[in-house]
């Protein structure tokens, strides 16, 4: 028996192999150079010199574009998850019914979360907000005089990428409806028996049974939204235009690192980002103590 | 009366629901129609679907492509890299998680966790020392950036198959091994065919991550031959002036076919994959 289990020790090592070699060589040694790399002014030509704190001095105090990409970054995140995530746990509420027909209209809302990544949309999207676009063509119809470019206006710009962001919610609603699906209708039944209207129901049966599955998709979709890049590498044409307003923080990244080669300060720039969403992750687990609600067995 | 009042309601609620779906739909359908329009129609008519004539010739204008390098190319360079890589990180995944979810070994909890981390580890922080590391290599330029580190195991299929483990009995690995089956062999011949399901949804979302990714081959791949579809868009772009708006369109529209045929095939596997483990279309 015993020489089994010493065995089991050799066979879970050959199994895992992949995940842990793999680990140890794309994550963890990537990791900690870039770590190095932060303090030091290398550009890939020569060997990296140890500035110390330099690159992060220069990011925080002197860099306006870097202050300029935060905000526009945290613009989009503080705008587009929320929005998201109502519109999806909004969604599924409507299409939580036994209705004919409602496998199509699943499908309908989940399609553009299936496409939204693909470079494709994101070059549909700066046509719809064009100036002689989609958009604009429909106002016109309407007899509104529209012909802003949005893509190219320094205040619409950011937020056709927050609709493109938003237009994704599909497979949050998904997510949410399996959810849905699971609360016992016989909750809702005693419920309206009690009294209690629509909007008590929704405060006290449906989001505190939903909250372990929108705190799972909160931190998921955070995490997801600050590493945001394909459709404002495609809308801006690469640069962030106009006038930075589409720069966010992994464009920035990406345009430090691989247009301007510096490889230290773009890795800097990599952990601030990895400490906030770090801290930001940690902040969210912290307050679901006070609104996550865990279903205890014997309670229901 | 509270007949026709029922109906009325469903009514309201199909022309609700049905109507968003629409407006959710229609910036594609206009995508899809407009690449059938005329050049000189698709902003002036932006209104309507309908182009004045099907401009056809939008495609074979799109596929002739760029200096040479046609979409024929474009396709079979994406295709290349897709089949690879998610072979790749199917087959991986699938031997990770069977160690994670049967095997108890020294030190398992803590790669574990180890993989939990890497789930939510922001792709930024790992990109520029992987690309030092590769062109150390001598891998740039070539598919080899792309497609070898998928051969490590993803921890979302991982996950995803390790959950779908758990669902099978443990007895059924106990008879095996006391007909005299290793390890090895509990894997290949019972568990292997009994996640089949699993397997087919972690392929499919590999499919479209790796068909969809754009930042990969922006950093690994400079030469047009090499290029990938998602990133041979970008070049109709690049011209300063587009003026092959039918072509761009066209194109953009096809690079989605692939996406939708998976999703209309196995559409099945696609929302129970999301809703039992909350992965990202």
């Amino acid at each position: 028996m015993k020489k089994l289990r010493e065995n089991d020790h050799l066979v879970g090592y050959v199994f895992s192999a992949p995940f842990i070699l793999g680990f140890l060589v794309f994550t963890l040694y990537p990791i900690l150079s870039s770590l190095y790399y932060s303090f030091t002014d290398y550009t890939m030509l020569g060997a990296p010199n140890w500035v110390g704190l330099d690159n992060y001095q220069k990011m925080l105090f002197h860099d306006d574009k870097y202050a300029k990409s935060v905000s526009v970054t945290l613009t989009y995140v503080l705008s587009s998850v929320p929005l998201r995530l109502a519109f999806a746990l909004l969604v599924a509420m409507i299409l939580n019914r036994a209705v004919t027909g409602i496998g199509l209209y699943r499908s309908a809302y989940y399609l553009p979360s299936l496409i939204g990544g693909s470079v494709a949309v994101s070059i549909m999207w700066s046509q719809v907000f064009g100036s002689d676009g989609l958009v604009n063509s429909v106002l016109r119809t309407f007899g509104v005089d529209a012909s802003t470019n949005y893509v190219g206006s320094p205040g619409y710009a950011i937020w056709t990428l927050i609709a493109l962001s938003v237009w994704q919610f599909g497979s949050s609603m998904l997510i949410f409806l399996a959810g849905l699906k699971s609360i016992p209708a016989s909750y809702y039944e005693a419920a309206s028996v009690d009294g209690a209207n629509g909007l008590h129901r929704f405060f006290k049966i449906t989001l505190p049974l939903l909250s372990p599955i929108i705190l799972f998709n909160l931190i998921m979709q955070t995490i997801s939204a600050f590493m945001t890049f394909t459709p404002a590498y495609i809308i801006s044409r690469g640069d962030g235009r106009p006038v930075d307003e589409t720069l966010v923080y992994s464009l920035y990244l990406y345009r430090k690192a691989f247009e301007f080669s510096s490889m230290g300060f773009a890795s800097a720039m990599a952990w601030i980002m990895l400490i906030v969403i770090g801290l930001l992750t940690l902040l969210i687990f912290q307050s679901s103590k006070y609104w996550v609600h865990y279903e205890t067995k014997g309670e229901g | 009366m509270a007949h026709t009042n029922r109906r009325l309601k469903a009514f309201a609620y199909h022309l609700l629901v049905g109507g968003l779906a629409l407006i959710m739909l229609y910036p594609i359908i206009w995508l899809a129609m407009s690449s059938l329009k005329p050049n000189d129609e698709i902003f002036t008519t932006a209104y309507s679907l309908l182009p004045s004539s099907f401009e056809w010739s939008n495609y074979s204008k799109g596929w002739a492509g760029f200096g040479g390098n046609t979409f024929a190319n474009f396709y079979k360079n994406s295709f290349i890299i897709v089949i690879a890589s998610t072979f790749g990180a199917v087959a991986s995944s699938a031997l990770v998680a069977y160690g994670f979810a049967r095997v108890s070994y020294f030190g398992k909890a803590f790669w574990f966790t180890c993989m939990m981390i890497t789930m939510m580890l922001p792709r930024d922080v790992t990109m520029i020392p992987q690309y030092i590391l590769f062109s150390k290599l001598g891998w740039l330029a070539s598919f080899k950036p792309i497609i070898i580190p998928q051969f490590f195991a993803t921890p979302f299929f991982i996950f995803l198959i390790m959950q779908f483990i758990r669902t099978i009995p443990g007895e059924l690995d106990e008879a095996a091994k006391i007909d005299g089956c290793s390890r090895y062999g509990i894997f290949f011949r019972i568990i292997l065919p009994l996640i089949a399901p699993a397997l087919v949804t972690s392929t499919i979302f590999a499919f479209y991550w790796n068909w969809e990714d754009f930042i990969h081959p922006l950093l690994y791949l400079n030469n047009p031959d090499l290029f990938p579809v998602s990133l041979a868009l970008k070049l109709f772009l690049d011209t300063d002036a587009v003026n092959n708006w039918g072509g761009l369109f066209a194109m953009s529209t096809l690079s989605l076919v692939p996406i939708f045929v998976v999703f209309f095939l196995f559409q099945k596997y696609i929302v129970e994959g999301i809703s039992t483990t909350g992965l990202k279309g």
